[in-house]
């Protein structure tokens, strides 16, 4: 049963330890578990902050500001003026105010979504795994059939089929949930599985700790990062598909996204019109949102597997290790020649 | 050549076995924040044919310093300081530490092989025995004809006491006992004059370690290789090498013939190591049970 | 005082291999008593079952058939939730063992608190403490706010064993509870569980496959071989004087610094896996008795 060499497989339930290790090696001070698990402060997570905090401030106060966004106007498509910085839509709506209010409602659906197929996600992934035997195959049977099942089709088809009085916001996002949580359960299962398997848990168990308290108090903190990776991935899925649905025009009926902005930019003949002020304005922010999502994401991705931040953290002090021990071995070469030519 | 005979040196000097490593005031540092010196000032010497043991604790530098040896070390570790000199038989001293990569390549497996800890894991999954052990013969042997790799692969795998026919097989095939011998081999495959081996049996069970432990001793005497034998277990060292190295936080804290470590040992952690031992047919050593009374029948 | 009986407790796995089906006999008719005071042994290689054992023990694992009693003082059996205040286990890695998320006070803090040992935040911090200086973790006070990885691989195995002990348990097995650790550190922790025992005359489980520790830190010796019990009887006449082959192998293949030159002078190159696991060896009766219980030979 000796078994000293450790598993070089990195996991998630390794973490917490080699991040500590990491911190230990920095001469830092040990920091609370949870406070180990915070992304470190690097200038790609600070410009994807910053920018969510943008977009999430316009979103959320810029409503309050803005003009009506439904008044029409007779001044149909006119350039960006000082009474309508972005400009009007064909009707003469202010495309500012426009824009405010489907920040408001995209952001509504992605968080909706996000927290929507996670919990399904950790639901069918995490109990399933940690239960095992019918349950999980039963579970991981469920998911697999989700996740073959090709997502945009059927939201269509769903969309299409829900009436469109009674297609709010809720059923869009409870449709882009359900297409889209099987893949992130795949991915928890496989984590908990190895969690599950671990001395502490088993030593938890021993203890005589009720499942519920073993899966939220033991397992649960262990995949923290990869939730909030998933959350933040679903996010930006769902901000997507729901802008492809509506500019289908199969979006939520009673609210404006930016995806509905897309679809009346795209009947109205914005872009034959020349009117970039009413297309380019929702699809830059869509896209800055998908941008600023995917860099915190890319610090989450470091505190779930260690490897990377001790990467980035050793990358240099290695290149000076190398140096000097270069160095150091030719100048001990010259001396050498010298000493043997010498003698 | 000058004639005068110094009276004051013995008549007959004994010969010394000639040295194939010499490792003089080795020193390796990893350079972190605050530089932790991993080897200090190790120096040693490693006789032709000699089985030289390297006992220690985890963290002791024990593998650091088998690494160094063979500058296989990763930064951040670096060389601070020290000399490692190898004795080859034909082409004379050689200076591990200013060879260049290309020379260093050839170097490695060449003169000087390694098993690694947990190496039974290292076999590629994919491909069979045959294939990589004569991968080794094509880099190393590029000149050689395809029926004569074929061949020595076979013998060499035959050597470590592994049928001929398991050149076929995939490293799954093979037991834990079995694939530490493939890489045995794999490390005999080009003749080396030394060989490191760090912690080779570890993860094997008894039996299997013994078996492989007698193959070691008995390719040793036939090949005459020596082997650094690196590993915590300080009873089977004292079985199987001729000197042990004591390490401690980097240091060698003592190192002598195997019947001096183990019947007149100098260095108090020496002398705690040997205790941590119980000895299977012998007494208690520092195990302390009183309560259950049975120690009269122990002596 | 709680002791455990087990009998004719086996475990088997159902391996599928595409449509064949295959029972893999882990553990097979195993039988053994665990008394106050005393420590049992259970020897044997990897892939022997001894862990199953445990797991078993621990309800980790459900038998396949066989009995398990626990039984107090007063005659009353013990079973359903309150079966872990009783029976606990420390596992073989420390490091595995403590969830790197939680403090050391989590971890001893949480039984005591399930078993209902404790009232109120104030009283199970004080016994947090307390159970943290019976195994010599001081001072306690900050150790209990550490987390897993500030400790070393001893220090961990000893808060392992404070959470064993919490429900104030009375049974402690222990798998493997020191291989993973150093060598010099080893004995302390075994130290530590003996006299731990002798305070709380615990009955204990010390599954290992290191012969020597068997010895000395055991009272009874059980050799398992693939799944069964092939010789069981008190330490000291099972290593000295073993006699099922199997015993005998193992016995040798020791590292045992006693008989250095040991590996090269025996030939142990028979296939172990051939041996009869069927028939066992009783060193009390002095009896070979069939797996059903049958007496085959009386030596």
């Amino acid at each position: 049963m000796t078994n000293l060499t450790p598993t070089t497989e990195p996991s998630i339930g390794d973490a917490p330890d080699q991040l500590a290790a990491v911190a230990g090696a920095l001469g830092e001070k040990p920091r609370s578990a949870l406070r180990a698990m915070l992304p470190t402060l690097t200038p790609w997570l600070v410009t994807g902050l910053t920018l969510i905090g943008l977009i999430a401030l316009f979103g959320i106060v810029g409503p309050f500001f803005v003009q009506d966004p439904t008044v029409i106007r007779n001044i149909g498509l006119t350039a960006p003026s000082a009474d309508h910085i972005m400009g009007t839509t064909q009707t003469g709506q202010d495309v500012f105010a426009q824009l405010a209010y489907a920040t408001r409602g995209s952001l509504e659906i992605g968080l909706l979504v996000g927290v929507l197929a996670t919990i399904l996600s950790a639901f069918f992934g995490i109990l399933g795994a940690y239960i095992g035997g019918f349950a999980d195959e039963a579970f991981s049977l469920f998911s697999n059939v989700f996740l073959v099942i090709p997502g945009l089709p059927l939201v269509i088809v769903i969309s299409g089929f829900v009436p469109p009085k009674q297609r709010g916001l809720w059923t869009i996002a409870v449709v882009l949930a359900i297409t889209g949580w099987a893949a992130s359960s795949r991915v928890l299962r496989a984590q908990t599985l190895s969690i599950r398997n671990r001395d502490y848990v088993n030593a938890a168990r021993v203890s005589g700790e009720r499942s519920f308290r073993v899966i939220a108090v033991e397992i649960l903190p262990n995949l923290l990062p990869v939730l909030a990776s998933q959350f933040v991935f679903a996010v930006i899925a769902a901000i997507l598909a729901e802008a492809g649905l509506a500019f289908l025009g199969l979006g939520a009926s009673n609210s404006s996204t930016l995806g509905t902005m897309l679809f009346y930019a795209q009947n109205g003949f914005a872009l034959p019109l020349g009117a970039w002020w009413w297309f380019i304005p929702p699809g830059l922010i869509i896209a800055l949102f998908g941008t600023g999502l995917s860099l915190i994401n890319f610090s989450i991705d470091e505190i779930i597997n260690p490897r990377l931040k001790n990467a980035r953290l050793y990358r240099k002090r290695n290149k000076t290790a190398l140096r000097n021990e270069a160095a150091r071995l030719t100048s001990a070469a010259r001396t050498g020649k010298t000493q043997r030519s010498a003698s | 050549m000058t004639l005068t005979v110094n009276p004051a040196s013995p008549a007959v000097p004994p010969t010394p076995p000639p040295v194939v490593l010499t490792v003089q005031n080795l020193t390796v540092v990893y350079e972190v924040e605050r530089p932790v010196t991993a080897v200090k000032n190790v120096s040693l010497e490693l006789a032709r044919g000699e089985i030289l043991g390297l006992a220690g604790e985890s963290g002791c530098g024990k593998t650091t310093l088998a690494y160094a040896i063979n500058r296989l070390h990763k930064p951040p570790a670096s060389i601070a300081s020290g000399e490692i000199t190898f004795h080859d038989k034909a082409d004379g001293d050689l200076n591990l530490l200013t060879l260049g990569a290309e020379q260093l390549r050839m170097f490695r497996w060449d003169k000087l092989s390694m098993v690694f800890q947990g190496a039974m894991n290292a076999l590629n999954p994919v491909t069979t025995v045959r294939a990589q052990l004569e991968d080794v013969l094509t880099t190393h042997r590029p000149e050689m004809k395809k029926a004569e790799r074929r061949e020595l692969a076979a013998s060499v795998l035959q050597l470590v006491g592994v049928d001929r026919s398991r050149l076929a097989s995939y490293a799954h095939e093979l037991s834990g006992g079995m694939r530490q011998r493939v890489m045995i081999a794999m490390a005999l495959l080009l003749e080396p004059q030394v060989m490191i081996m760090d912690e080779p049996t570890t993860a094997l069970d008894v039996v299997v370690q013994r078996e492989i432990l007698r193959e070691i001793v008995r390719l040793r005497d036939e090949l005459n290789f020596a082997v650094i034998f690196i590993t915590h277990d300080l009873p089977l060292l004292l079985e199987i090498s001729d000197r042990i190295a004591i390490m401690l936080a980097g240091e060698i804290v003592e190192i002598d013939t195997a019947t001096n470590i183990y019947r007149n040992p100098q260095h108090p952690y020496t002398k705690k190591l040997l205790g941590s031992f119980p000895s299977l047919t012998g007494e208690r050593g520092s195990f302390i049970r009183s309560g259950v009374n049975n120690s009269a029948e122990l002596s | 005082m709680t002791s455990i009986e087990v009998t004719n407790l086996s475990k088997h796995f159902v391996l599928r291999e595409g449509l064949k089906r295959n029972t893999l006999k882990a553990v097979d008719r195993v039988s053994f008593d665990l008394t106050p005071g005393r420590t049992v042994a259970l020897v044997g290689e990897s892939g022997s079952g001894k862990s199953t054992i445990a797991r078993m023990l621990s309800r980790l694992e459900k038998p396949t058939s066989g009995q398990i009693k626990v039984t107090l003082d007063d005659g009353t059996q013990v079973g359903g939730s309150i079966y872990r205040r009783h029976v606990q286990m420390v596992f073989q890695d420390p490091f595995a063992s403590l969830n790197p998320f939680h403090s050391i006070e989590h971890h001893i803090a949480r039984p005591l608190v399930i078993h209902h040992r404790t009232k109120g935040r104030e009283q199970t911090h004080e016994r947090v403490l307390q159970m943290l200086e019976r195994v010599n973790l001081t001072p306690a006070g900050d150790m209990a706010a550490r987390r897993p990885h500030e400790l070393s691989g001893g220090q961990r195995q000893r808060v392992a064993i404070a959470r064993a002990l919490a429900p104030g348990a009375q049974v402690l097995i222990a798998d493997e509870p020191v291989s993973m650790l150093d060598v010099s550190i080893r004995l302390e922790v075994l130290n530590l569980m003996a006299r731990l025992q002798r305070e709380d005359n615990l009955a204990v489980l010390y599954i290992t496959h290191d012969l020597a520790t068997a010895r000395h830190f055991s009272d009874e010796i059980l050799v398992m071989f693939r799944g069964r019990i092939v010789e069981r009887g008190p330490a000291d006449d099972v290593i000295l004087d073993p006699q099922h082959p199997y015993t005998k192998l193992l016995a040798l293949a020791a590292p045992d610094p006693e008989q250095a030159g040991k590996v090269i002078a025996t030939e142990t190159t028979f296939d172990h896996k051939s041996f009869d696991n069927q028939s066992t060896f009783n060193h009390y009766t002095r009896e070979w008795t069939s797996a059903d219980g049958e007496v085959l030979e009386r030596v």
